[in-house]
Formats: C-alpha cells, sequence, structure tokens
C-alpha cells in the first residue's frame, strides 16, 4: 500500500476543492485511506495520519476513530510522535471518554523522563485535560516538579496544579509547602505562573488568604525592582518592564488587600508610585495603569488614592483610543456606588460618550448615565438621555426608557413636570419597549401635571392613529383622551384639533380591533363613556354602550351595563361621576428602588415596583376597606362571599417589613351591612417604617369574581414607631 | 481564565481551534460560526471588546479580537483575565508567530497548523497565561522543532527493508 500523503499534501488537495461536497468527498477518501493505515498498525506514519485527522477535525468532520491512535503515539518513545500524540489527545479526548483513563500511566511516566521537553508535554496536557481521578493519581509527580530548579518545568507545574485544584480542591494543602520559595525565583515565567497559582489558592480558600498575607512585603518589592530596574531587553514590552507580570501581581495584591488594613497600608506606596510613574502612551502601560487603579479602588486604599484613581479614569475617558474608554466605563461603574462625587465629576463626558459611535461603548454610557442622575442633575441629564432615547438603536430602548422613566419618577419634582411628563411620554411613545405595568404610573403622573394635560392627549392621539398594536401606549392614550378629549377637540392645540366624530372613530376602533386585548378594550370603554359629558354627540355613545351590554368578554359587559343603568337611572348623577379625575397622592416608591438606582452594576430597570392597576371604573363604588361597606346601587340582598385568600400586595414594603396572615373571621360578608369579616395582618417592622399598606381584594359577588383595591395610609404613628 | 482562542480568516474559515473547556464537536463548529458573526460585524474603529455570544457562556465572558489583515485573532475570556493584557498578549502571540515563521502570513497558519499548536502551547496552557516573554519561545519551540528533525533524519526500517521517513 502505498506510503499515506502528507499533511500539507492533503491541505494542499482540500483547498482545490471548489465546493462542499467537493471537499468533502475528498476528506472520506481520505480518512477511509487512514482507518486502513490505522488497521495495519503501521509505526513509521501514524503521526503523519494523525495530523491529519486533527487537521480535518478542525474543520468539523468527526476524527473520534483516531482517538486510540493517539494513545499510541504517546506511548512510542520518538519525540515526534509524542509531540501529536499528546496534541490530539488534548484535542480530540477528555473525560467524558473511558479512553483518556489509559493515558494516565505514560504520563506518569513522561513525568518523569529524562528530556524536560517530554516531561513539558506531559504536563501540558495533564494541566489541560486532566480528570480529577488522573488528577489524584499525578498530584504527587507534579508537586515533586513544583520543587524542581528547572525553570521551564517549574512554570509548567504551577499552572499543572492550578488544574488539579480546580478539579480536586481537596489536594490544595498538598501543593503549599512547595509554594515556600516560589517567589524568590528570578525566572519571570515562573514568577508568573507562581503569581497565578497563588491567585487561584487565595481565591478558593479564606485561610490560604490569609496565610498568604504575608507575603504582601515581598510581591510590593518585587514590583518594585520591576518599576524601578530601568530597562532590561528580555523584558521589556514597548519601555515596560514585563507588563504581564505587573499586571499580575496588582491583581493579587488586590485580593490580598481587600478588607484587609495592614496589607491596603503596606501596598499604598508602591500603587501610588506604579499610578503616577507608568508610561501611557502604549497600550501596555494603560494596561497597567487600569489594573492599579481596580486595586486601589478594591482594597481599603486612603481617600487620596481614591481620588488619584478616579482621575486617572477620567483621563481614560479622554483617551482617543476606544478600547482604553470601554474599560474606564467599566470600571467607572463598578466604582459609582462607593465613590459617587468623585465619578460625578466626570459626568460631562460620560454623557459625551452616548453619541459615540461603538455600541458597546454606548451601553456603558447609558448605564452609568442613569446611574449618575441625581436631584441636582436630572434637568440637564433628562435632556440628553431624551435624546439618547430618540436615537439610539432598538436594542437600547427597552432599557434606556425604563430608566427614563425610572429617573423621572424619582426625581421629579413639581417643579420639573413639564421635563417629566416630555419623558414619559417619549417613553411611551417609544412603544412596546415600555412595561406593562407602568401604564398606571404613567397615568398618575399625566393626571398630576395640570398644565400639560392638551399637549399630552394631542401627542397621544396623534401616536394612537399611527399604530394601535403597543397596548401601555393604546391604554394610556386611551385614558387621556376619556379624561381630556374635550381639550383635545377645542381646539387649545397648535395643530388642527380632531372633531368629536374622529375621536369617537379612534375610540370604537380600539373596541373593535383583533390587536386590542380585553384590558385595553376596557380602558377604551370607559373613555368612550367618560366623553359623554365632554362631548355633544351623546346619542351616538349610548348606543355604543348598549351595544357592549351583551359582549361576550364578561368585563365589558358588565361596564357596559352599568354604563347604561347610569344613562338611564341616574342621568342626573352621571355629570359629577364622570367629572375630572383628581391629582393622586404619589406612590411610595422610595426604598427599594433607591437602593437599585445607586447600584451601578444592576440596570435601573431591574426592580420595577409592581403597582396593581389603579381603579379606572367610574367612581360610583366606592370602598374603603376597614369599614368593608360597599355602597351597592341595588338594593337587593348581596351575598359576597370573600375567597379564603385576601392579598395584600405593599410591594413597595416587601423589603423592609415581613407580613404574616392569619385566617378571616368567616368568608362569607352578609348583605346590606349585616355583618363584617375581619382578618388580621401581622406586620414585622424593625427598621421602624412608616407603614402603608395597598390592599387588593379578590371576592365573588353574585357568582362573579371581583377585584377591588385600595391603600390605607393612615395608621396612627404609635402603631409603627 | 480563556475558554477558546480562535484564529479564523475573514470569511469565516477556521485557520487555529482551540478550545479549553469541553464543547461537543458540532457545538464547537456552530461557536466558530456564532463568534465569526458577532465579530465581522464590526466596524474597524471600534473597540475591541465584544459580550461573547449566547452559545459560549453569554454576558460572563467577553470576546477579544484583534483583525490583522485577513485574519481575525479572537480570545474568549471571563472576568479574570485583564482586557487590556490580553490584547497584548494577542499582540505578543502574533509577534511570537512571526518570529517563528519569518513574516508570518495566512499561508503559514493554513500549512503548519501542528506547528502554529505547539507554539501556542508554550504561551496559553490549561486556559492559563504561561508565558510572555517572546524570545523565551521562540527559543523553546527552536528547541524542540530540531529534537524532531534529527528525529526524522533517522529513518526507520520497514517490514519489506525500505528505509523510510515519517515527517
Amino acid at each position: 500500500m502505498p506510503a499515506p500523503i502528507r499533511l500539507r499534501e492533503l491541505i494542499r488537495t482540500i483547498r482545490t476543492a471548489r465546493t462542499q461536497a467537493e471537499e468533502r468527498e475528498m476528506i472520506q477518501k481520505e480518512c477511509a485511506a487512514i482507518r486502513s493505515s490505522f488497521r495495519e498498525e503501521d509505526n513509521t506514519y501514524r503521526c503523519r495520519n494523525v495530523a491529519k485527522l486533527l487537521y480535518m477535525h478542525m474543520l468539523g468532520y468527526p476524527a473520534h476513530f483516531g482517538q486510540l491512535e493517539c494513545l499510541k503515539l504517546i506511548a512510542s518513545q520518538k519525540f515526534t510522535d509524542k509531540r501529536i500524540g499528546y496534541l490530539g489527545a488534548m484535542l480530540l479526548l477528555d473525560e467524558r471518554q473511558d479512553v483518556h483513563l489509559l493515558m494516565t500511566n505514560c504520563i506518569k511516566n513522561d513525568l518523569n523522563h529524562s528530556t524536560q521537553y517530554v516531561q513539558g508535554l506531559a504536563l501540558c496536557t495533564l494541566g489541560c485535560m486532566g480528570s480529577s481521578e488522573m488528577c489524584r493519581d499525578l498530584a504527587g509527580e507534579v508537586e515533586k516538579l513544583l520543587k524542581t530548579s528547572n525553570s521551564y518545568l517549574r512554570k509548567k507545574a504551577a499552572l499543572c496544579a492550578v488544574h488539579v485544584i480546580r478539579k480536586v480542591p481537596e489536594l490544595m494543602e498538598m501543593f503549599l509547602p512547595a509554594t515556600k520559595n516560589l517567589l524568590s525565583e528570578k525566572n519571570h515565567g515562573v514568577l508568573h505562573t507562581s503569581v497565578v497559582l497563588l491567585t487561584e489558592m487565595c481565591e478558593r480558600s479564606p485561610d490560604m488568604l490569609a496565610h498568604f498575607r504575608k507575603l504582601v512585603p515581598q510581591l510590593v518589592r518585587i514590583l518594585k525592582n520591576l518599576i524601578m530596574s530601568g530597562y532590561s531587553p528580555e523584558h521589556d514590552v514597548s519601555g515596560i518592564s514585563d507588563p504581564f507580570l505587573q499586571v499580575r501581581i496588582l491583581r493579587l495584591l488586590r485580593i490580598l488587600g481587600k478588607s484587609d488594613d495592614d496589607s491596603s497600608e503596606a501596598m499604598n506606596d508602591i500603587l501610588a508610585q506604579v499610578a503616577t510613574n507608568t508610561e501611557t502612551s502604549k497600550n501596555v502601560g494603560n494596561a497597567i495603569l487600569y489594573e492599579t487603579v481596580l486595586t486601589i479602588m478594591d482594597i481599603k486604599s486612603e481617600s487620596g488614592l481614591r481620588v488619584l484613581a478616579i482621575n486617572i479614569l477620567g483621563r481614560f475617558l479622554l483617551n482617543n483610543d476606544k478600547n482604553i474608554r470601554y474599560v474606564a466605563l467599566t470600571s467607572l461603574l463598578k466604582t459609582v456606588q462607593t465613590d459617587h462625587n468623585a465619578v460625578q465629576r466626570h459626568r460631562s463626558t460620560i454623557v459625551d460618550c452616548l453619541k459615540d459611535l461603538d455600541v458597546s461603548i454606548k451601553r456603558r454610557a447609558m448605564e452609568l448615565s442613569f446611574a449618575l442622575v441625581n436631584g441636582n442633575n436630572i434637568r440637564g441629564m433628562m435632556k440628553e438621555l431624551l435624546y439618547f432615547l430618540d436615537s439610539c438603536d432598538p436594542e437600547f430602548k427597552a432599557d434606556c426608557a425604563s430608566g427614563v422613566f425610572l429617573a423621572a419618577e424619582k426625581y421629579g419634582t413639581d417643579s420639573l413636570t413639564s421635563l417629566h411628563v416630555t419623558a414619559v411620554l417619549s417613553c411611551v411613545l417609544a412603544g412596546s419597549y415600555v412595561r406593562d405595568d407602568s401604564v398606571p404610573n404613567l397615568i398618575q403622573l399625566i393626571t398630576n401635571s395640570v398644565e400639560m394635560h392638551a399637549y399630552t392627549v394631542q401627542r397621544l392621539y396623534k401616536a394612537l392613529l399611527d399604530d394601535i398594536s403597543q397596548q401601555p401606549l393604546v391604554q394610556v392614550a386611551s385614558w387621556c383622551i376619556g379624561e381630556y378629549g374635550d381639550l383635545l377637540v377645542s381646539g387649545q392645540c397648535e395643530e388642527e384639533e380632531p372633531i368629536q366624530d374622529e375621536v369617537l372613530d379612534v375610540l370604537e376602533g380600539l373596541l373593535v380591533s383583533n390587536l386590542s386585548t380585553p384590558v385595553t378594550r376596557g380602558y377604551a370603554l370607559t373613555a368612550i363613556m367618560k366623553l359623554s359629558t365632554r362631548f355633544s354627540s351623546v346619542n351616538r355613545i349610548k348606543k355604543v354602550v348598549s351595544i357592549y351590554g351583551s359582549s361576550i368578554d364578561v368585563e365589558l359587559q358588565q361596564r357596559a351595563v352599568e354604563y347604561n343603568a347610569l344613562f338611564k337611572k341616574y342621568d342626573h348623577m352621571r355629570p359629577a361621576l364622570l367629572e375630572r379625575m383628581p391629582i393622586m397622592e404619589k406612590t411610595a416608591t422610595n426604598g427599594p428602588t433607591e437602593i437599585v438606582q445607586t447600584n451601578g452594576e444592576t440596570e435601573p430597570s431591574a426592580v420595577e415596583p409592581k403597582h396593581p392597576p389603579p381603579v379606572t371604573q367610574p367612581a360610583n363604588q366606592v370602598r374603603t376597606p376597614y369599614s368593608g361597606s360597599y355602597s351597592e346601587q341595588d338594593s337587593s340582598a348581596v351575598t359576597t362571599q370573600f375567597s379564603h385568600d385576601i392579598i395584600t400586595f405593599p410591594p413597595s414594603v416587601f423589603q423592609t417589613f415581613q407580613l404574616q396572615l392569619l385566617s378571616p373571621s368567616s368568608n362569607v360578608v352578609p348583605a346590606l351591612n349585616q355583618g363584617t369579616v375581619t382578618q388580621v395582618i401581622r406586620v414585622l417592622n424593625p427598621q421602624k417604617q412608616q407603614l402603608r399598606m395597598r390592599i387588593k381584594l379578590t371576592y365573588t359577588h353574585k357568582g362573579s369574581p371581583v377585584q377591588d383595591l385600595a391603600e390605607v395610609n393612615n395608621f396612627p404613628p404609635q402603631s409603627w414607631q | 481564565m480563556i475558554k477558546a482562542i480562535l484564529i479564523f480568516n475573514n470569511h469565516g474559515k477556521p485557520r487555529l481551534i482551540r478550545f479549553y473547556q469541553y464543547f461537543a464537536e458540532d457545538m464547537q463548529q456552530q461557536i466558530i460560526r456564532e463568534t465569526f458573526h458577532l465579530v465581522s460585524k464590526r466596524d474597524d474603529n471600534v473597540c475591541n471588546f465584544l459580550e461573547g455570544g449566547s452559545l459560549i457562556g453569554g454576558s460572563d465572558y467577553k470576546l477579544i479580537y484583534r483583525h490583522y489583515a485577513t485574519l481575525y485573532f479572537v480570545f474568549c475570556v471571563d472576568s479574570s483575565e485583564s482586557e487590556l493584557g490580553i490584547l497584548d498578549l494577542i499582540q505578543v502571540f502574533v509577534e511570537t508567530l512571526d518570529k517563528c515563521f519569518e513574516n508570518v502570513c495566512e499561508l503559514d497558519l493554513i500549512f503548519h497548523m501542528d506547528k502554529v499548536h505547539y507554539i501556542l502551547q508554550e504561551v496559553v496552557m490549561g486556559g492559563m497565561v504561561l508565558e510572555t516573554n517572546m524570545n523565551e519561545i521562540v527559543a523553546q519551540v527552536e528547541v524542540q522543532n530540531r529534537m524532531e528533525k534529527s528525529e526524522s533524519l533517522v529513518g526507520s526500517v520497514a517490514k519489506n527493508g525500505h528505509v523510510t521517513f515519517p515527517t
């Protein structure tokens, strides 16, 4: 049989293939040749065949039939065979295959080989894909090699030890004695991997961390030598002496100095030195500076040093290199909670980054901007953020809208309501990017900003004309039209105002559209009803309402029936009932939102206070929770049955209170105020926060389920102080 | 820790694939395709850092890449590695390749895939950085190549009496 072709022949052949099918054919042919060559147990050409197999594996073709051959190569005496065999083992094998255990003996022998490069291959393979069994068996050998004076082997043994510790953490103790004089090595490769090993041990075990704290002076000394040593050609990278080692040491110092005053103090000087002396014209210098800054921020450094660090980050922000700006923004995001004021100084630069072309930078700048918004800068920030919301890519819109909304809610004061409402409107007009449960918040906001009503309703009406598929937008818009429809048609708006029939057309369109959810339909129907006191086309409205009296949707039907009743029997009450909503009291959104806002790492939108939707039904069903009274239009007997779970739903209470619900005294409320039902709720209030509750009642009335909401703010102070 | 090192050309053809964590074969190919898709979309003047694609671990991992003429060098790393440091490491690796192959170009990587693996083995081991000194790496690789060469000059005698030289 002719000699198998060389690897580069194969590659050349495959490159001539013009289609995928042609390539596959060539590969299959070669695979068949390789298989028969393997069957012949030909030692001479095995390494060539395995090399070809690895090439085909890289292109994505199956190569598992070569696994055993790799083992045979590893067992061979020749260095060439071992080299390709070990490579094949690392690429084709892993601990999922039982075959890999057969390697253990070979590796053991090779770890004790007379040639250091063979030992190196063995260490490399063990360190890449050694399973826990293999690591357990061979840890002793690795430990031995960790103590050798051969620096080539020592550095490989160190990384191999890291892998062993990752696979079998119990073996960490075993390597402790060998670490004693690792740091006194002169060879930088060994130093580097030793620091990696020490870092791994410190991260895994607090005991080790405490033990290695005594190494801080030594590490500081090594770092000092690197900085002060002047030009050393062997370690020089762009004029800095071994930047990789410097970065590694800085990272270890960070871990050692965290929450430890003594260590932190020992490091202060060297950190200041590195921060001021490092040359920043090339990337390597910046890498060191960046690591220094992170270390300064993490340990218990003195305040002067922290300010220095943040100023370095500020300088990074102005750097032309995008990568530097990116890492600066990332680190500022991490430090904004602890050093808020210092970061504020760089606010304008950060806001400028919003206009960067790079997506990664824009995202980080956006997160950081939201973290920086406070009562003082809300006006300026809001302008920038709204502009960003308008012009940003769709992938950002959801997060940006939520962030803007939360910021407006938190910091928007009365004097800023117009700004506030504009912000809110922009969010809503960003369409589906707004969460469904922010609808009630938006409605409340709009209600409270009286002078903006006309503008708001006009904009929302226009948006509704374009698109009725985004439910939050439709709901808010229909609510507003219902409330302020008179402003919409009265000519208070700048542009041509719609006539009443057009408005009613739009609302009726919502009722029949397939895109509208049942909730939206409810909003639309109520809006139409409200317009009966604001518009003159009452007959039309009456007609619409009566049609829905026989709707299949129970909620719509109930509303329509009640509105009908309003027209027929209670027409004298109608204007009073349907008049403008009063200003709503601001709901308690302090507490959890605040904590989340200042945590620069998470999105401000991560915690959205979940409010139940507000009462949007007409005000003819007044409920006060404690008395449980229920003013009933119909004086026939009512049996009300409370369902067994009375849900208390104060989301803003969750984090500071604990609730315990006891069962209600009965689950039937007799009709006509003949009796009451009591349910005791125990509240644990360790932080003595003001107690406010929002209660949602779910019960069945005349066979149909009803939901009711109320808020209780008038707890006497003695109850919670 | 470095999770994977991928080198592919401007059309997505792989030139070197090294995973330091287990992935099934077809998953490996999918990751290569996804990474190429993410990286090739990038402009030349944006930063060299990307969130990892969903297949390779999502937002826990970053893709740090450099584009040299026709080749993309992509390192997928987690947060324990310094981003700027990895950028420098890619530079060191490429310069080492340049020294070993003398003005390296894509063809060298194509035809000497195994040699590139050997060089990489001296730089990164088990997903961790082993050696960053270019001269050290080159020296060690040269010695091993010489050992291979000397073995190949000593041919082996086949059954029919012919002397053959394997590599």
